[in-house]
């Protein structure tokens, strides 16, 4: 079992590039920081590393830094074996939201994508069904940005309430 | 009123024998549509209908009748229109004209042909190509599921239906269902026992559990109601049938039940004989014995459908092909042996 | 009108696609499965959610008081509502770090166990429904109508409770609550022996569930299944004992796992009995926490007046009938959550399916869709 600053270590060790940041608010769990472009290869090394062995993809959310400008991917991992977890965070700009997908490492994430898709608008590269999942697949606009307006009329039909 | 026993030609007496079976299914339908719902409300731990004329919502399904009776007759817009409102009166008219043959005492049989069992065997089998007319003609992909389903489960299980009724037949000598009736007459078996088929011989034992089997499939009861499950098709080859229409499939369905059972109590138990022998015997006690052994027969397919859930289409067939069929026609050669040894 | 149903564009007339859904009754809500059909064999299945979507994360975002998110969360699984509380509760609890007194913990574990068993009744209920049995649906709702009945007691509704607060409960229970939990203990532990009997060994049930819709365990945890589904892989995983949250490390209870008792390990038949084991381990620790229950407390006393975490995140998750139901919440030092995500076991379960249900019947996926116990509020929250 293994803490939080461990895990950064041996990430740091085996993707010297990466240079993950430990980070951590007042309350709650420590996160990683991780760079966008090499989350697939890392998460490889996660589930696979023997003593690290994270085969289980808790949740994958995606967040709207509004701030910053800046679309936030949580991914929370744990492992049944080693019985340890960690968040990972991977944040990219609003203007080029590109992060490869984790699908081909755990299933899960398969729907987990497209729902952050959906609803903040991160693009996941190679994913094998990049299409919206709640919302229907002509809506505009991602619902959970911190400036999303509602559309006013889908294919012909007033969506808000009568004031 | 001689010229109400079989055989006379004249066209009143005609009419007359071809409506005392009508009456018997029409009434005999609001009853057991009615008794359905109290059965499966009691084995269900609940009261069933209660308050539609008084008494335990007698009049529930007169309710439902009217309220059919009135509804807008919708037909699907690409439906074959012909074939889809022929289908249900089809269907009704095959099991009404089985009734034809069936003996309700000894002194009332619609039509007494000395090939009444091949006749029988015969009309039911339209029963297939109703159901597949309205499955085809509704223009809905799950009809078509529907009518596919239960046309191949009819008519496989017609085999194992026929051979079981073969095996009678083997003991009777005679296609024809009164004599077989007659031939029950009687309290001879160990002294008390009536002279009734089920009794005479082990292996139609064996063959009218066979038969019973057969005939849950082939009326569509569970656990071989596949082909209008309600969970898993919608309501197979019905699903677009609303108001009268869907009526006549429903009485169809119960009218075929009674038709099914009837036969059994005619081949295996009796017929219309008294079990007492000479007490509560005659033309008219006839009719009541008759009825009554069928309405039993109804009430343990009603009973089964409440208990055990349905088996899966491929399943349903391995078990017709792999288990009846063997097994009613090895049944069919030992009875035979029998009635060699013993008659 | 533009329409969204796509053009499959294949010219193999063998196959037929058809639509299970929205509308259909046995699919447990408003869930459009896309089968590619080959007569009975389905080839694909492609599953459409997004009916029931209420925006339940946007609303936590707007509402503007964490304590007013709670009956929202009831509303994402409506059958199994007090632990969709219990978890988005113990959350917030953890990031304000309070001290919550005894009784408010037993009381919560009760409820949760109680929801538990009444969820599980529905699951078991329907599963025998979709496959043909009407009756046993009727007699565990007979049981599920006493466990509402308490309920309804205590919070004052039968189904959507809002009766778990931050830091304590909504109203005190009534005075007749331990009695009424003790009598249904009591009476309910032979309804499981009769509907083992009624339906669990039934030689039908048995053919239609037995070695279908197998999920195999490196798969299973490969797709984050939880619950029972991955209990019934044979995975000995519950959250309760694993990374056990309130008081559930006091307790003494069973995991049941699936083992191919029947058939192969993981397939519906086990996923079925694993839920019916489970029902009389939730008895257990019903039994433990009536015993063990500290003295009574004024419960709406200790409720937290100003929820007001500070800067951070947090994952928490819980055991709620249906699989492990995560709770990801930013709090950014204001009264409102900056994000709440809410992780539904159902959610995930449903992306299985295509991957289980290579093969099957038509009756054999309403077999599967039935087995793994999804209800669409969860799913699309």
């Amino acid at each position: 079992m293994k803490t939080a600053e461990e895990i950064r270590n041996k990430i740091d060790t085996a993707f010297p590039e990466a240079k993950p940041e430990l980070k951590q608010g007042d309350i709650g769990d420590p996160w990683l920081l991780l760079p966008a472009g090499q989350i697939r290869e890392i998460a490889k090394f996660l589930r696979d590393d023997e003593e690290l062995r994270f085969n289980v993809l808790m949740c994958l959310s995606g967040v709207h830094y509004e701030k910053e400008e800046e679309l936030g991917v949580a991914y929370h991992l744990h492992s049944t074996e080693k019985s340890h977890k960690i968040s990972l965070k991977v944040r990219v700009p609003e203007s080029e939201p590109n992060v490869p997908s984790v699908e081909s490492i755990w299933k899960t994430a398969d729907w987990h994508e497209r729902e952050a898709f959906d609803m903040v608008g991160v693009q996941f590269l190679d994913h094998p069904n990049h299409k919206r999942i709640l919302c229907p697949d002509d809506w505009e606009g991602h619902p959970l940005r911190k400036d999303y307006v509602q559309q006013e009329f889908y294919q012909g039909i007033p969506t808000g309430y009568e004031e | 009123m001689t010229f109400l026993n079989a055989g006379s030609t004249s066209v009143v007496a005609i009419l007359i024998h071809a409506a005392i079976p009508l009456t018997i299914i029409l009434v005999y339908a609001l009853v057991a549509i009615w008794g359905e719902r109290k059965i499966a409300g009691f084995i269900q731990d609940r009261l069933g209908p209660m308050r539609v004329g008084g008494f335990h919502g007698w009049a529930q399904s007169i309710a439902d009748l009217l309220k059919l009776l009135q509804k807008e007759d919708i037909i699907p817009t690409n439906a074959s229109r012909f074939l889809f409102k022929f289908a249900p009166f089809m269907m009704f008219a095959a099991s009404y004209a089985a009734f034809a043959v069936i003996p309700f005492s000894s002194s009332y049989v619609g039509s007494s042909v000395n090939i009444g069992v091949f006749y029988l065997v015969a009309v039911t089998s339209i029963l297939t190509l109703s159901i597949i007319m309205a499955g085809w003609a509704s223009n809905n992909k799950w009809s078509l599921l529907g009518g596919m389903r239960s046309a191949a489960q009819m008519v496989s299980y017609e085999v194992p239906t026929i051979a079981t009724i073969l095996t009678v037949i083997v003991v009777t000598g005679s296609l024809n269902l009164m004599t077989v009736t007659e031939m029950q007459t009687g309290n001879d078996i160990l002294g008390f026992l009536p002279n009734w088929f089920i009794f005479q011989n082990p292996f139609l034992l064996v063959a009218f559990g066979i038969f019973f089997i057969s005939i849950l499939a082939e009326s569509h009861r569970v656990p071989f109601d596949l082909p209008e499950s309600e969970s898993e098709l919608v309501a197979g080859y019905q699903t677009e049938y609303s108001g009268i229409r869907w009526a006549m499939f429903m009485l169809a369905e119960y009218a075929d039940m009674l038709l099914l059972s009837l036969v059994g109590v005619t081949l295996f138990f009796g017929g219309w004989n008294s079990p007492f022998g000479e007490f509560m015997a005659g033309p008219g006690w006839g009719y009541f014995w008759f009825l009554l052994k069928g309405l039993m027969l109804v009430f343990v397919m009603m009973w089964i459908r409440w208990t055990l859930p349905r088996y899966r289409v491929d399943q349903l067939m391995q078990i017709c092909w792999s288990v009846l069929i063997p097994l009613s026609f090895v049944n069919l050669v030992l009875v035979a042996v029998w009635e060699v040894i013993f008659n | 009108m533009k329409t969204t149903i796509q053009d499959t564009g294949q010219s193999d007339k063998r196959e037929m696609v058809i639509n299970m859904g929205p509308q259909h009754p046995s699919t447990h809500g408003v869930l459009r499965l896309e089968l590619t059909l080959d007569g009975e064999v389905i080839k694909k299945v492609k599953p459409n959610i997004g009916y029931l979507h209420r925006c339940f994360e946007k609303y936590a975002e707007e509402v503007g008081d964490y304590a007013k998110v709670i009956p929202y969360t009831d509303r994402m699984d409506y059958v199994s509502a007090m632990n969709q509380e219990h978890g988005y509760v113990l959350a917030i609890e953890k990031m304000l770090d309070t001290e919550v007194p005894d009784y408010v913990e037993y009381v919560r574990v009760i409820a949760a166990e109680l929801q538990r068993i009444a969820s599980h009744l529905l699951g078991i209920g329907a599963f025998g429904l979709d496959l043909g049995a009407f009756t046993p649906f009727l007699y565990l709702f007979t049981e599920r109508e006493k466990i509402l009945d308490i309920f309804e007691k205590m919070s004052g509704a039968r189904l959507l409770y809002n009766y778990m607060a931050v830091g304590g409960l909504m109203r005190n229970v009534h005075d007749d609550f331990e009695k009424d939990v003790a009598e249904f203990v009591k009476t309910f532990r032979p309804k499981i022996k009769e509907l083992n009997d009624l339906l669990s060994y039934n030689r039908i049930f048995i053919r239609r569930t037995a070695d279908i819709g197998v999920l195999p365990p490196k798969v299973a945890l490969n797709y984050s299944a939880s619950g029972p589904v991955l209990r019934g892989s044979g995975v000995k995983w519950d959250l309760r004992k694993n990374d056990p949250y309130s008081i559930y490390d006091r307790f003494d209870f069973d995991i049941p796992i699936g083992s191919g008792e029947m058939g192969t390990k993981g397939d519906c038949w086990d996923r079925y009995i694993v839920r019916v084991r489970e029902m009389e381990q939730s008895l257990r620790i019903i039994e433990q926490a009536l015993e063990g229950l500290p003295e009574k407390v004024d419960v709406t006393k200790s409720i937290e007046k100003r929820v007001r975490p500070k800067e951070g995140e947090l994952y928490f998750r819980s055991e709620t009938p249906r699989g492990e139901l995560g709770y990801y919440i930013i709090s950014d030092k204001k009264g409102s959550p900056y994000r709440v995500k809410a992780r539904a076991p159902s959610f995930v379960h449903l992306s299985m399916l295509p991957s289980i249900s290579k093969g099957a019947l038509i009756a054999d996926l309403v077999a599967i869709v039935g087995s793994i116990d999804i209800v669409l509020g969860e799913v699309d929250r």
